[in-house]
């Protein structure tokens, strides 16, 4: 449980930093790039493929895992390209000026 | 891999995002950042499928999801009109806390079966992230339908809405919190009814908001779900979920809060004002009875335009809707070249999006140098000749600064009515997206010019060049 217990902590202290971090980057970002913004972060959040990979991978004796795994990782991945190619389409239009 | 380099592996994702982020911050390198992230992203994916051995049948199936996914998302992507783009990423941003939310199922039926069970702190996580995951998918879907056009746009409101909607959130919290109770709480039919009542929660909390808010609704949902991915990362232990979530939940949410403030309300009253429902309920405001509009041509106004000094474009959704920012950009570009100071006013909270119509300018190709924001434009309607308000209305509304009984009011908006002349492309007479009626159609110095925005431009670039 100690273990559990330090690296729980751990893992509080990333988040924390994470908040502050997360504030920091965008407090200058422009309203011109409001958009791109929140689809750019959009795309981020896409990270919890690797949460839908794991599971649908590491579950292999349970047909539940498996089948809801599967849209997980279909969601997620619809979530990270489409995230990314629709934000660079609009980031496209801003070229050479 | 041993878990120490993976964990390694998965730092130069993070610092990839939070570059993406950072580069966001000027044009210049915006596309630039966002390709890194792509690329850190699929390093991330890469270090995943190697971190543990799956057994062929888990890689066919992860690849399946994988590749249709994908499919869904880049031809989704691609193929949008720009005018969609608020909705496209509605979509994607409800797809990802659905992934959330079957990642923490799958998570919790695994785990809650097992001998040692489940320990507190990654049951914490389960239900946090299932909940918020459903709340954002629903309500991310219920946006798409309202921008979409498949659900009404304008607030639906029904008695003790309110009440009924913070019982059912309620109903989702006790169900998960039963679960926390111990380990023989630990069952499944719990987490089920707790993703039932958030998903409930997430159509009625955002049903009720009007077209105009879901701008905020979405970056507030977007943020949502990367408090869940976050989350998620707890339950699964790892960091590189926990942290990129988090850049998200925490820019998102600063994101959504910059978007109140350009419209001076509260959070609070953009999620609960059921805006446009007050005006219609109540007798609201001056009547506009006995006032006329005056409907004018397009050959009236290009001799305006053409021989003005100074004029200001003001787009609105409208002008999203008709595709009509090309047209826009020659009008502009033919009336420079007669020697007229064309400049384009952008309300913060102009079209569906922050910077929506930046977007669509910059589609068109329009110098950035013309796009001047509200604070910086607001002092030089006094001295132009003509505002152009291309399919935008709430933001031009004058009760916002003079009718306390308005539910606008306190808004920031642009002074047209200062400037000598305002015409106004519009369909119709027909209030805009909040449902208030707009005094600024009626004043003597403006004029209106019905049809549809694309329509309208085409005969006045016609109309200009015959001048």
């Amino acid at each position: 449980m100690s273990g559990n217990t330090a690296v729980f902590l751990a893992e509080l202290t990333v988040l924390i930093l994470a908040i502050f971090l997360g504030i920091e980057v965008i407090s200058k970002v422009p309203t011109l790039l409001h958009t791109p913004l929140m689809s750019g972060t959009n795309a981020i959040h896409g990270i919890v493929i690797v949460g839908a990979i794991l599971i649908t991978g590491a579950n292999l004796h349970s047909t539940l895992a498996q089948v809801v795994g599967f849209f997980a990782v279909v969601l997620a991945s619809a979530n990270v390209v489409g995230g990314f190619a629709v934000t660079d389409r609009m980031l496209e239009m801003f070229k050479g000026r | 891999m041993n878990a120490n380099l993976t964990t390694l592996a998965y730092l130069p994702t993070i610092v990839s995002f939070i570059l993406a982020l950072k580069f966001l911050s000027s044009p210049k390198h915006a596309r630039l950042g966002n390709q890194l992230g792509a690329v850190g992203m699929a390093l991330a994916i890469a270090v995943t499928l190697a971190q543990k051995h799956f057994y062929g049948i888990g890689y066919a199936i992860i690849a399946a999801g994988a590749i249709i996914g994908s499919t869904v998302g880049w031809v989704g992507a691609r193929k949008v009109k720009m005018t969609a783009m608020p909705q496209m990423v509605a979509l994607f941003n409800g797809v990802g806390g659905g992934a959330v939310a079957l990642v923490a199922l799958v998570e919790f039926h695994e785990k809650a079966g097992a001998p040692g069970r489940i320990i507190l702190n990654e049951s914490v996580a389960i239900i946090i992230s299932a909940l918020i995951g459903s709340i954002s998918f629903a309500g991310s879907m219920i946006a798409f339908g309202k921008l979409q056009g498949l659900v009404g746009d304008r607030p639906i409101v029904w008695r003790g809405q309110r009440v009924g909607n913070i019982l059912i959130l309620l109903i989702g919290v006790t169900a998960g919190a039963i679960i926390l109770g111990g380990h023989s709480y630990q069952l499944i039919s719990l987490l089920l009814i707790e993703i039932a009542a958030a998903l409930a929660f997430g159509v009625l909390f955002v049903l009720p908001i009007g077209g105009a808010d879901m701008p905020v609704v979405i970056s507030l949902l977007n943020a949502c779900t990367g408090i869940s991915a976050s989350a998620a990362g707890f339950e699964l232990r790892q960091d590189v979920l926990i942290v990129s979530g988090m850049l998200v939940g925490s820019s998102g949410s600063l994101l959504t809060l910059m978007m109140c403030r350009a419209m001076n309300r509260s959070l609070r009253n953009v999620i609960f004002g059921a805006f446009g429902q007050i005006q219609a309920a109540g007798p609201g405001g001056a009547s506009n009875e006995g006032l006329t509009v005056r409907a004018t041509t397009p050959e009236d106004v290009a001799i305006m335009l053409a021989y003005a000094h100074k004029v200001i474009i003001v787009p609105g959704y409208g002008l999203a809707v008709a595709q009509a920012q090309h047209d826009v950009r020659q009008l502009a570009d033919l009336l420079t070249s007669r020697g007229v100071n064309v400049e384009y006013a952008i309300h913060p909270v102009a079209g569906r999006m922050p910077g929506h119509m930046n977007v669509l300018l910059a589609e068109a190709n329009v110098p950035y140098t013309q796009l001047k924001e509200m604070d910086e434009i607001n002092p030089e309607f006094s001295q132009t000749d003509v505002s152009l308000v291309i399919g935008a209305n709430d933001v031009v509304n004058p009760a916002a600064r003079s009718d306390p009984s308005s539910p606008i009011y306190g808004m920031p908006i642009l002074d047209v009515d200062k400037s000598k002349a305002v015409v106004v492309l519009k369909r119709s007479m027909n209030p805009g997206f909040a449902g208030i009626e707009n005094h600024l159609f009626y004043e003597p110095e403006t004029s209106m010019l019905f049809g549809d925005a694309k329509d309208s431009i085409v005969k006045l670039i016609a109309a200009v060049k015959a001048v």
